[in-house]
């Protein structure tokens, strides 16, 4: 009993249980992946790869963002909205002939800002993350149509050349900047998580609120940086779809909420905080992009089958996470 | 250690919630390389005297002096920065986090921002060698025991560099190896120089280890006294504020003849029942009128048998029969339905609704019992509670207080009369005394040998073996999660043989089998 009773409590199965709704989700791609390649011949091209990262460049930095949000245990419904509104805002300040340096600092500040006041709304007064948000998500939604009741055209150099500029291999296959943007995101936010204060702090938060507070964290703090964070990167998003589709449009990114919950779920991040990693929601990004070719390429199925298998997988997640979860306890 | 000056001084410290006075100009001194041991009844106010000091709570009144300076902290972290760190009695940590993080987080080794994984780990390695504990510093803290999350607990506090250390109960679920484990390091941080404030209810660890005990009573200071000036029994009476006989009170009791209460059908008999991973199948008779203690070390299984009874958890074979007939006990409900009632080891996870005044939590089984759709009225509500707040001295006696304003003993007792207002036929009770003082214990152990004698059956689980073999007809020995002895409580069962029994796992005591 002596000195084998300190270790009796080891764990028998801790080899990757955290890792498991990652690895999964990377089967998962590589499987989808292969059922394409198997299925058509043009989509082993690179640059059908290059495409999905093209075309979700800032659903990924948004998922980012959330992907913090739901460390801490809490949920950003206005991401969607701030999309939206940041798109807008920067259409309109261009029309009006703002320099385009000024354009983006102003619209890359609303975002961090209306993120920070709603941090500070859940901290100080204590109230659902859920609701605070579904506030946050009219409030922007609202502005969007405050702005204009129709879409923005964007004519500006900069917002063209960033829009049109390709960065490619000698093959042809290439990328946006947007893609290169949202890799910087990616890196700076997986790095912010892993090794810095803040990050390690996010997931003490996310794992047991109560005894970080007594372990003398700064949960308030921590609280209030990650809905700023996830409104900073719901901005870069936004100023990546105007990137994309050189306007600001009132109804644009409408659900989007939902989709980035999804691709952080998917991703492996549990919903009640503490566990997940940003290269999970980059799976769970691509998880959903791929699906999305997938049924583009096949040419004969509604798109609204990419709602349907994503809502079964999303289940299947939530499934895999509790089952994990249960087998740990 | 008495020649030098304090370390730490409170004095005049008053502290009010709504309803509750938990303190009343209460002075405190911890002097360097001491151990003092802060004794009191549950509800006496160690807790906010401690929460007061590491600035989880304001004051309402008086000073705090931290090495002749007079301090006020903002919250935890600003005391632990001024050296004074905690231990609380339960695990604040968080198990999702690797072991090394949780011993450095909020101050981990850094280079430009950047935290240093591999130095931090090297640097838990060696703490936790200073402690004798060989961990995967990298394993998350969730894949270890209580008694190893809490020793982290200590190695994260006492790596700061500690002036003073608060350890709050830190003994309630450790076994007697790492107790004595906790003791040597306890030993070798006072002859350091550290303060240590040391908070228990187990009498025998307090002479075991303090140099000096301070008194609390009803948020009051009773006195300061040097451990070997004042024998167990005048600690007793101060911390109760009476004169003690009621604690022979229960060795009294004639032992009741196992024999005749036996006879007849058993009120619930369980045959092979079990559940993979949790319990190994066991079998189990217990009669009305009979108390079967359930002894065992943390983790033999006991909670595990206690959830399979109350089909909190759903077992995977076996049966469980009632009065003869068989019955599913597959959910909660069903089992209070049958008359079942379980007071949980986990008050504050599973038991207790912090925010509900304390008439609400007691009422709860009553009204799940009843259904939804006939509400007790509103007299009779009260005629219960206060009936079973004078029975069990629940203190503060006021039905509207908010539980969460309580203190951890007087939440059991309020645990307990939910149960009790349903009149159960079999009460399983899951270490009903653990953390709470040694007068509402006596009454609790006077309480249970009531019930049984008024027909009710008890499933009495403790780690605590006297007071198993106090209360129980029948010992039943857990080990290694199987159930391995029925032990009949006769006179020739004492502690050691039961410890025996729970050491070699030994089948050949069976009884009834």
């Amino acid at each position: 009993m002596s000195s084998t009773s300190l270790t009796l409590g080891r764990a028998k199965l801790r080899l990757p249980r955290r890792q498991v709704p990652v690895l999964a989700t990377l089967v998962l791609l590589l499987v989808m992946y292969g059922i394409g390649v198997s299925q058509y011949r043009a989509f082993s091209n690179v640059q059908v790869v290059f495409n999905v990262f093209i075309d979700n460049g800032f659903l990924l930095v948004v998922a980012v963002g959330m992907t913090f949000v739901i460390l801490t245990g809490g949920i950003d419904l206005s991401v969607g909205s701030v999309v939206a509104m940041t798109a807008m805002v920067s259409a309109s300040l261009l029309q009006q002939g703002l320099p385009a340096q000024v354009v983006l600092v102003v619209a890359l500040l609303i975002g961090p800002l209306l993120g920070f006041l709603m941090g500070c709304a859940i901290h100080f007064f204590e109230i659902q993350p859920f609701i605070v948000t579904l506030a946050g998500m009219f409030f922007a939604r609202g502005m969007c149509t405050f702005i204009s009741g129709s879409s923005i055209p964007i004519t500006d150099g900069f917002w063209t050349t960033m829009s049109q500029q390709r960065i490619g291999d000698p093959q042809g296959n290439f990328v946006s900047i947007s893609v290169l943007i949202a890799f910087a995101v990616v890196i700076v936010a997986a790095w912010t998580l892993a090794y810095t204060r803040l990050g390690r702090n996010v997931y003490a938060v996310g794992g047991n609120p109560q005894s970080a507070l007594l372990m003398g964290l700064p949960v308030g703090r921590t609280r209030i940086a990650v809905y700023t964070i996830s409104g900073l990167c719901s901005a870069i998003g936004g100023i990546l779809l105007s990137f994309y589709t050189l306007s600001g449009a009132p109804l644009i990114a409408v659900g989007m909420e939902l989709d980035v919950i999804a691709a952080v779920v998917i991703g492996g991040t549990v919903l009640t905080g503490g566990s997940g990693y940003v290269f999970g929601t980059v799976l769970g990004v691509l998880a959903l992009g791929v699906i999305q070719t997938l049924i583009t390429f096949d040419g004969s199925l509604n798109s609204w089958w990419t709602r349907i298998v994503i809502g079964g997988l999303l289940f299947a997640f939530i499934l895999l996470q509790r089952l994990v979860g249960i087998r740990y306890k | 250690m008495t020649d030098s000056r304090p370390v730490l001084t409170m004095t005049g410290i008053s502290k009010s919630f709504p309803g509750v006075r938990a303190l009343h100009d209460v002075h405190f001194r911890l002097f360097p390389g001491e151990v003092h041991a802060l004794m009191g009844e549950n509800g006496a106010g160690k807790s906010t005297l401690i929460k007061v000091l590491t600035g989880v709570y304001d004051t309402d009144g008086g000073t705090v002096t931290l090495g002749g300076t007079e301090v006020s902290f903002a919250g935890p972290m600003q005391a632990t920065g001024a050296g004074v760190s905690t231990v609380y009695q339960e695990v604040n940590l968080c198990t999702n986090l690797s072991v090394a993080e949780n011993i450095f987080i909020g101050r981990e080794p850094r280079r430009l921002g950047a935290v240093r994984w591999g130095e931090m780990r090297r640097r838990a390695r060696a703490l936790l060698s200073r402690l004798d504990l060989d961990l995967d510093v990298s394993a998350p803290l969730g894949s270890y025991s209580l008694a190893i999350q809490q020793m982290v607990a200590i190695a994260r506090a006492i790596d700061v560099q500690a002036r003073v250390l608060i350890l709050d109960e830190p003994t309630s679920s450790l076994d007697a190896d790492e107790v004595a484990q906790l003791f040597r390091i306890m030993r070798q941080l006072r002859d350091e120089g550290i303060a240590i404030l040391f908070v228990t209810h187990f009498l025998d660890q307090v002479y075991a280890i303090a140099d000096r005990i301070t008194v609390l009573r009803n948020g009051q200071l009773v006195g300061e006294y040097p451990t070997a000036e004042l024998p167990q029994l005048t600690l007793v009476e101060k911390m109760i504020g009476k004169e003690l006989d009621i604690l022979e009170g229960i060795d009294e009791q004639p032992k009741r003849d196992v024999a005749a209460l036996e006879k007849g059908t058993p009120l619930v008999a369980v045959s092979d029942l079990g559940r993979s991973g949790a319990v190994e199948p066991f079998s189990l008779a217990i009669h009305a009128g009979e108390v079967v203690g359930l002894a065992g070390l943390l983790g033999s299984g006991r909670t595990e048998v206690a959830r399979l009874l109350f089909g909190a958890d759903r077992a995977d074979r076996g049966e469980i029969a009632m009065d003869g007939q068989p019955t599913g006990l597959s959910t909660p409900a069903r089992a209070i339905e049958r008359g079942i009632g379980f007071c949980s080891e986990n008050r504050r996870a599973e038991g207790i609704v912090a925010e509900l005044s304390v008439r609400e939590n007691m009422l709860l089984a009553m009204q799940a019992a009843r259904g939804w759709l006939r509400p007790i009225p509103r007299r009779r509500q009260d005629e219960l509670v206060e009936k079973y707040i004078t029975a069990l001295q629940i203190r503060p006696a006021d039905p509207e207080a908010p539980v969460r304003n309580l203190s951890g003993g007087n939440q059991q007792k309020v645990l307990l009369a939910r149960w009790l207002i349903t009149e159960p036929r079999l009460l399983i009770l899951d270490e009903p005394t653990r953390g709470i003082d040694i007068g509402a214990k006596t009454e609790l152990q006077k309480l249970v040998a009531q019930l049984s004698d008024g027909g009710m059956a008890v499933l009495f689980i403790s780690a605590e073996l006297e007071e198993v073999l106090r209360l129980s007809h029948k010992v039943v020995v857990m080990r290694d999660r199987r159930m391995v002895a029925h032990l009949a409580n006769d006179d020739s069962l004492d502690a050691d043989r039961v410890m025996q029994t729970i050491a070699s796992g030994s089948h050949r005591e069976e009884v009834n089998r």
